[in-house]
């Protein structure tokens, strides 16, 4: 129970951080998301088993959180959280191929484990990326560009609605618990039966909200397309942004930058 | 003038489980009227304003509000002069912030952007709330919630301003904000509310709900001075109202 409630409170705790007001903060949603968007693109694009060629991309998530005062924490802290689901995809490979691939001195390294640290450095790369969008820039700031960016409506409003209500159906579970861990002092957690009967009831109150809440939504006008405040507006130093990390994205992808920096670093010292 | 009136003629209504919360239910509200709906837990106060903002339809009976009859096609001519606070706030904050929330009436009214901002500034200058403009509606506290859910439904200047328990898990200064407030709004207003006190203070007029019919309709000060009237329907008079314990005398 009281799980359920620090894991909500961890929910907002990321976007809490986009309240900051950063140059980067400041900068169109539209030019994050496209620039974002185009690093998730390059990103993916490598090849299985390229692991050091991925490195320099790391440069685009650390300075848009070192830039927007992101705290690296609860960045780390959520990466490690979805880190199993990762790990338990990427473990075959090590085990299924052993042909040697590389050696880095004396020390042999199959294919397999390159394929495996490429999956987790992509992993980390992705989605520290998306998180840190989302800190400096905010999930419903994030969902309007999408919007005007030429998503679907229906997906967009979806997405806010249900980001929304998240927060009220979590908070509704954890009533149900804290109200059987009042009454039941011993169980741990709700044995079988009760548990299912609370599913039913959690469903039950959430229809009835969502009913409410449409009602709410009428009386005050609603007609089915959710208007927001503020026009966004494009702005030069938006489209240097954008502009600017897509050359070296593009680069990063089309020159393999640490072996030429190693070959300059070597032919400097010969 | 007719504008702001507000009325219900043998309006009934059951939900679909066959609950029959409303069983003939008339009265009349003159513009500039300010009406306590009281009545026990259940007696149908939800349920009846619900049916002034269109958000549920009668079995059978009417009900007007201005010009109109609330029907399927009045909808959004009703919706704009009738702004309906919920009981519940969490039913009324959908979106991702405070000033978000208080701007949706606006917006879909169709108002332009500037005048949008001036709108929700105004509304949540009003309440008391302009500094929770920028946080996200589920962050805060309950009565920073009714504060703005009030502000969200001001923001549209509503002719005719209906609130459900407004006073309900409030604390004392939040309660007298409100009451302000409610007080400070000069159109037809008509407040549900089993808080007594609050009726005696904002209204002139009460309307004792009991079990879906209409029980008294008359002067709040007479109304809820009549313990024998409110005890059948479940009802105690105001505090106020009642005689000092420990002196014997009224308390006022
Ligand atoms: N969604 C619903 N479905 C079925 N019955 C309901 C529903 N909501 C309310 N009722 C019933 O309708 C009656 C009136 O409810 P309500 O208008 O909420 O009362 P009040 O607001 O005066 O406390 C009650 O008997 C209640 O049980
Ligand atoms: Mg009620």
């Amino acid at each position: 129970m009281a799980g359920l409630e620090s894991a909500l409170a961890h929910l907002g705790s990321i976007e809490a951080l986009a309240a900051r007001a950063t140059p980067v903060h400041r900068l169109d949603p539209r030019a994050k998301l496209l620039t974002t968007g185009a690093f998730l693109a390059t990103v993916v694009s490598f090849g299985p088993r390229q692991v050091i060629p991925l490195l320099p991309l790391a440069l685009y998530p650390v300075a848009l959180g070192a830039l927007g005062d992101v705290p690296a924490r609860p960045v780390l802290a959520r990466l490690a959280l979805a880190s199993p689901f990762v790990l338990l995809v990427a473990i075959w490979n090590p085990l299924l191929d052993r042909a040697p691939a590389l050696a880095i001195g004396g020390l042999v390294v199959s294919g397999g484990w390159l394929s495996f640290a490429s999956i987790l450095l992509r992993f980390c790369l992705t989605l520290g990326a998306a998180l840190v969008l989302v800190a400096v820039t905010g999930f419903d700031a994030t969902c309007a560009a999408l919007g005007r960016l030429g998503a679907p409506r229906i997906l967009v409003e979806q997405l806010l609605l249900l980001h929304r209500y998240l927060f009220v159906l979590v908070d509704e579970a954890a009533r149900l618990l804290r109200a059987h861990a009042l009454r039941a002092p011993e169980a741990r957690r709700p044995g079988l039966r009760v548990a299912g009967s609370m599913l039913g009831q959690l469903l039950l109150r959430t229809l009835a909200r969502a009913q409410r809440i449409h009602r709410a939504m009428l009386c005050r006008g609603f007609d089915g397309v959710l208007r927001r405040r503020g026009a966004l507006r494009l702005r030069a130093v938006d489209l240097a942004f954008t502009g600017g990390w897509c050359a070296f994205f593009a680069l990063a992808r089309a020159v393999d930058l640490p072996r030429l920096l190693g070959g300059l670093a070597l032919g400097a010292g010969r | 003038m007719s504008h702001h009136l507000v009325s219900a003629a043998d309006l009934r209504f059951a939900y679909p489980d066959g609950t029959e919360a409303l069983r003939g239910v008339s009265f009349v509200i003159h513009h500039g009227e300010s009406v306590g709906l009281v009545g026990a837990n259940g007696a149908g106060k939800s349920t009846l304003l619900l049916h002034l903002a269109g958000a549920l339809l009668p079995t059978s009976g009417q009900v007007r509000v201005g010009d109109w009859p609330v029907t399927a096609s009045t909808l959004p001519q009703i919706r704009r002069s009738l702004g309906l606070v919920f009981q519940d706030a969490d039913d009324q904050l959908f979106m991702p912030t405070v000033g978000d929330d208080v701007a949706f009436g606006p917006l879909n009214l169709g108002l332009p952007p500037a005048e949008v901002d001036r709108c929700v500034a105004a509304a949540l200058e009003r309440v008391g709330a302009a500094h929770l403009r920028d946080r996200p509606s589920h962050r805060l506290s309950g009565g920073e919630k009714r504060l703005a859910a009030i502000a969200a439904v001001l923001s549209s200047s509503p002719d005719i301003l209906v609130m459900d328990e407004p006073s309900a898990n409030l604390d004392p200064a939040a309660r007298r904000r409100i009451l302000s407030l409610l007080r400070s709004f000069e159109h037809t207003k008509i407040v549900a509310s089993h808080d007594l006190d609050l009726v005696l203070d904002v209204c002139a007029r009460t309307i004792v709900l009991h079990e879906g019919r209409v029980a008294a309709d008359g002067p709040s000060a007479e109304i809820l001075a009549d313990a024998r009237l409110l005890e059948p329907v479940r009802l105690e008079p105001p505090l106020r109202l009642q005689a000092c314990p420990r002196c014997g005398g009224a308390a006022r």
